[in-house]
């Protein structure tokens, strides 16, 4: 199954609710390609739901704000006329409907032959594995079957456009990392234009193509899930997105010299006394090494161990120990840098924050 | 324990006695020859055929009544119930509460005040539809609440967003989302504005005219001018119409699937 898909495009889309004294939403612009899988990402409160409802048409944008779907300018356009596909956080099954009646209501409204529906929704159930659920009412099913009922009914119209609003927030973490890799993989086969709306970085970072961080009502930064994570704009993205450690020093003689020691800084690189890096960017040397920091805590998280060195800069470094060494709290340990953090381009040192 | 459970059982059979025990005498006297040398001395309809041939003007009014209530209140309550469970307005919040008034308020200053607004106007004063009005005053609320606590118990917005997305208008959302999921509470205030509305007296009493007699002040008519048997066998007769139509509404009620399901989300 593929959808035809369009682009999207937001110009100039505030938000101002009535009453309220700020806009939620700054004036943004936003392009889309076609059959792309963008994620809007932010904490609660920073208007990816809002700018997702302005794609929809549940919200008008402010005076001055337009939505386009391809050529063609919807933004005047209830959502009911724009054919998109909406999974709400809830899902907003129909409670008096079965899963077959709910994934045909769509399609029902559309006025369509019959024949023609129950040949759709039976492609649809196959393909959301739903075919032995088809007769169930909805509040016999699991917030697992209820979230692909949701997206079976979605996509039932063939929508130009998928939104997804927290589509996995509701269930429990095992079954949101399974569900998010199912769903993944029929986002790339549908080749639908995505929107998916999430507070969940490790969820951006699975499914988009590009991943849109919001904070405050704005963007902060656009890219792919790899942009974003090693190279962020500005410290909001940096604190947002992962762990991020941040190493002040003195530049002199082509080292950063700090209070853990002198990091000899990596061939053609730029004279620096600041430094960004992920925790996984820490190469741990036993026998001696460039830094040294004391172990301040050390949490042991299966996979890896997350220890917290202190003495090092002015923060506390977080390092990820991989393997099965123990680490003990005061323990003395040497460490340095992969030669990439060099070439990190500074996020804006301002911190503002949400 | 087994103590416990024994008196349990046997208060729970003095209040039902308590409760169904004059209802019984009733309508025994309803049906007996003569009430004073009791239901031994004989068993008859003659009653009760009496009470028909006198009364059925009354009974009839009260089901047109009844009728004429139950679809004005259905026509206003339903659109009313919804948009103030949907409004966030604190005036919604306030007509909420306005909207109890007229139960608190007695009947009989209800039924003053209508006299006083429209005691006037002859035609309409005079007409039946001077008492639906009074019924609708006392039955709109516990239509408007009925319906009003549904669409609060469902996150109705997103059911309607949802069914939007997928292309529905304004009517077909009211027609294929919101009407059935909110279905148990029309019911169950249709139910309600039925049932007070052929059982009331107050109002009625100041209301009608000797042309519109209603079921419950025949009755009282019936007790106050006629022997306890046709009284008694009046009883009855409100009884058969009353009884069934309770049974059946409520069964209506009950059978919805939205009954269980209304908080699973």
């Amino acid at each position: 199954m593929k959808l035809d898909s369009v682009p999207i495009r937001l110009e100039r889309c505030a938000k101002t609710f009535p009453g309220a004294a700020r806009p939620v939403l700054k004036p943004l612009d936003l392009d889309i390609a076609a059959g792309e899988t963008v994620v809007l990402l932010g904490p609660s409160g920073c208007g990816k739901t809002t700018t997702l409802r302005l794609i929809a048409g549940l919200e008008r944008p402010d005076a001055g704000g337009r939505v386009f779907f391809g050529a063609e300018d919807v933004s005047a356009r209830p959502i009911e006329e724009r054919q998109v596909g909406m999974v709400f956080q809830n899902y907003a099954l129909f409670p008096h409907m079965n899963v077959r009646q709910n994934v045909a209501y769509g399609l029902s409204i559309r006025r369509l032959p019959p024949q023609q529906i129950a040949r759709r929704v039976d492609e649809l159930l196959a393909l959301t594995r739903l075919d032995a659920l088809a007769e169930r009412q909805i509040a016999q099913l699991s917030g697992g079957q209820r979230q692909r009922v949701a997206l079976a009914r979605a996509l039932a119209p063939q929508p130009r456009v998928l939104l997804l609003d927290e589509p996995l927030t509701a269930l429990d973490a095992q079954l949101r990392e399974s569900l998010r890799t199912e769903m993944n993989t029929l986002l790339r086969n549908l080749g639908v234009t995505t929107v998916y709306v999430t507070h969940d970085q490790a969820e951006a970072m699975a499914l988009g193509d590009k991943i849109v961080v919001m904070s405050a009502g704005a963007i902060e930064q656009i890219g792919t899930p790899r942009d974003i994570y090693h190279q962020p704009a500005n410290a909001v993205v940096a604190s947002f997105i992962g762990t991020m450690n941040q190493l002040e020093g003195v530049w002199r003689d082509g080292a950063l010299h700090c209070a853990g020691g002198r990091l000899i800084a990596a061939p053609g690189a730029q004279p620096r006394s600041r430094l960004w890096f992920r925790p996984e960017d820490v190469i741990l040397t036993p026998s001696g090494g460039e830094l040294h920091g004391v172990v301040e805590s050390a949490t042991f998280l299966g996979g890896h161990t997350r220890l917290s060195l202190s003495g090092v800069g002015a923060a506390p470094i977080l390092v990820d120990a991989p393997g099965r060494t123990r680490y003990a709290t005061g323990e003395r340990i040497g460490f340095s840098l992969a030669a990439e953090v060099w070439h990190t381009p500074l996020p804006d040192t301002e911190t503002t924050t949400c | 324990m087994k103590l416990l459970k024994t008196l349990q059982f046997s208060v729970t059979l003095a209040l039902c006695a308590f409760l169904i025990l004059p209802v019984l005498m009733s309508i025994a006297a309803g049906v007996s020859d003569n009430y004073a040398q009791g239901i031994t001395h004989g068993l008859t309809l003659r009653w009760v055929a009496a009470v028909w041939t006198q009364y059925r003007q009354a009974v009839a009014l009260s089901v047109l009544v009844a009728i004429a209530c139950c679809a004005i209140t259905l026509l206003v309550g339903v659109p009313a119930g919804y948009v103030l469970a949907r409004s966030r307005h604190r005036a919604a919040r306030l007509a909420e509460g306005l909207l109890m008034l007229p139960v608190a308020v007695p009947g009989l200053a209800s039924a003053l005040g209508l006299l006083v607004i429209y005691g006037s106007f002859g035609a309409f004063r005079n007409s039946l539809w001077f008492i639906v009005t009074g019924h609708i005053v006392f039955t709109l609320p516990f239509m408007v609440r009925s319906v009003a606590a549904v669409c609060a118990s469902v996150d109705l917005r997103t059911l309607e967003e949802g069914a939007a997305s997928l292309g529905a208008g304004l009517w077909q959302r009211g027609i294929s989302v919101v009407l059935p999921v909110i279905r148990p509470g029309i019911v169950a205030g249709a139910l309600t504005v039925v049932t007070l509305s052929l059982g009331e007296f107050n109002l009625t009493w100041m209301l009608h005219t000797p042309l519109t007699q209603t079921l419950p002040v025949g009755l009282a008519d019936a007790y106050a001018s006629m022997r306890i048997e046709i009284g008694s066998a009046y009883t009855l007769i409100f009884f058969l119409i009353l009884i069934p139509l309770l049974i059946l509404m409520q069964a209506c009620g009950v059978n919805t699937p939205m009954a269980g399901h209304r908080n699973a989300r």
